[in-house]
C-alpha cells in the first residue's frame, strides 16, 4: 500500500471506523498518523446493548469511551470528536460545516482522506458528511487536492460505481480490527455476539474497499 | 392534504425561522403492531433558527433550537391551511397516519 503522509478520516458515527480499520491500523504500521474526525455521538441510536447497559441519557458518553477504545485499539492517537447532534448534520449549515472540513485539511495537510461516497451511503448522516468532505476539497486548487478515498454501501452502487479499485488486504491486522469492533459493545454485540469464531472473522475480514473519488 | 412539495415547505420553513410558535408532534405504529408504541406533544412552544426539509420522498425535516433540535422522517404530506397551520404528515402505503409535525403561530 502506498505511503501517505498524514491520513485524515471523516466519519459520522462511533462505529463507522470498524469496517476500515484493518486499512487504518495499516497505515499506523507504516508510520503514517491518522487523523480522525467523527461528527456526532451517535447518541440517537437504538441498539443500547443486549444485554441493555445505556439508555438515552447515558448512550452518548458510553459511546464515545467505545470510540475512545476503538482507537487506541487501531492505534488512532488524534481523535477529534466535533459533536454534532446525532442524524442532524444534514440540517446543519452545510456551508460551515464544509468549512470547517477545510480548516482541518489545511490544518494536517493530508495526502489522504478517507469518507463516504455521497450518493452511495444509505445513511443522511453518511450523506452529509461526504458531502461536506467533497466540497471541502473541491474548493481546494486542483494540484493540492488530496486523494480520496470513499466507502460506498449503498445497494446497487456497483453497477454505477463500477467495482471498488483499493482493495486492501488487512488480514494482518486482524486483531486491532477484532478490538475495534469489540469495543463498540453497544452496537455490535447482537450481531458480532454469535460470530465469536476468529476464523470466520478472519475470512470475512480480510479485504477492506474503497473507491477514489472522482472530481468533476 | 397533498403530496409534499418540498420547495413550498422550505419556504414556510423559512419564513417562520426566529419566531415563536406552537408545535403538535407524533409518531404511532398503530395499536395492532407488534410492539405497539406511540408518542406525542401537543402544543409545545418552540423557536427555531434554521429549519430544513430534506430527502427526496419521504422527507426528512429538521428544526434547530437553541437547546436541541427537533427531527421528524418519513414526511409524504403537507398542507397549509386558512388558519396559518402548517400540517406535515407521513402516511404508509395503505394511507395511516404514521407520523406527523405541525407547527402554527396559534395553539392547535
Amino acid at each position: 500500500m502506498q505511503k501517505h503522509n498524514h491520513v485524515l478520516l471523516v466519519l459520522a458515527h462511533p462505529d463507522d471506523e470498524t469496517n476500515l480499520s484493518g486499512t487504518l491500523a495499516m497505515h499506523i504500521h507504516q508510520g503514517t498518523p491518522v487523523t480522525y474526525v467523527c461528527l456526532t455521538l451517535g447518541e440517537m441510536g437504538r441498539n443500547m446493548g443486549s444485554p441493555i447497559i445505556a439508555n438515552r441519557v447515558t448512550l452518548p458518553m458510553i459511546r464515545k469511551k467505545e470510540l475512545e477504545q476503538s482507537c487506541e485499539s487501531i492505534g488512532i492517537e488524534d481523535l477529534r470528536m466535533w459533536g454534532y447532534h446525532d442524524k442532524m448534520v444534514e440540517f446543519e449549515d452545510q456551508a460551515l460545516l464544509a468549512h470547517r472540513v477545510k480548516e482541518t485539511i489545511e490544518e494536517l495537510n493530508p495526502s489522504l482522506i478517507i469518507t463516504f461516497y455521497p450518493g452511495f451511503s444509505v445513511h443522511p448522516d453518511h450523506e452529509a458528511c461526504g458531502r461536506a468532505v467533497i466540497r471541502a476539497v473541491e474548493s481546494l486548487p486542483e494540484e493540492s487536492r488530496p486523494t480520496v478515498h470513499a466507502v460506498a454501501f449503498s445497494r446497487g452502487c456497483e453497477e454505477i460505481l463500477g467495482p471498488p479499485d483499493v482493495i486492501n488486504e488487512v488480514g494482518e491486522f486482524f486483531e486491532q480490527k477484532k478490538g475495534s469492533f469489540f469495543a463498540h459493545r453497544t452496537q455490535f454485540q447482537i450481531m458480532v455476539g454469535f460470530h465469536n469464531d476468529d476464523q470466520e472473522l478472519r475470512a470475512r475480514w480480510s479485504k477492506e474497499r474503497f473507491w477514489t473519488y472522482r472530481f468533476h | 392534504m397533498q403530496l409534499i412539495d418540498s420547495e413550498e415547505v422550505q419556504k414556510r420553513l423559512t419564513k417562520w425561522q426566529n419566531e415563536d410558535l406552537y408545535m403538535h408532534q407524533e409518531m404511532t405504529t398503530g395499536a395492532y403492531a407488534s410492539h405497539p408504541a406511540s408518542t406525542f406533544v401537543k402544543n409545545a412552544k418552540i423557536r427555531y433558527s434554521l429549519g430544513t426539509i430534506a430527502g427526496e420522498g419521504p422527507y426528512r425535516v429538521g428544526l434547530k433550537m437553541e437547546d436541541g433540535w427537533v427531527y421528524a422522517q418519513g414526511l409524504t404530506h403537507w398542507d397549509f391551511t386558512d388558519n396559518h397551520q402548517l400540517i406535515l404528515a407521513g402516511h404508509d402505503d395503505k394511507g395511516r397516519l404514521v407520523v406527523c409535525l405541525m407547527l402554527s403561530k396559534e395553539p392547535f
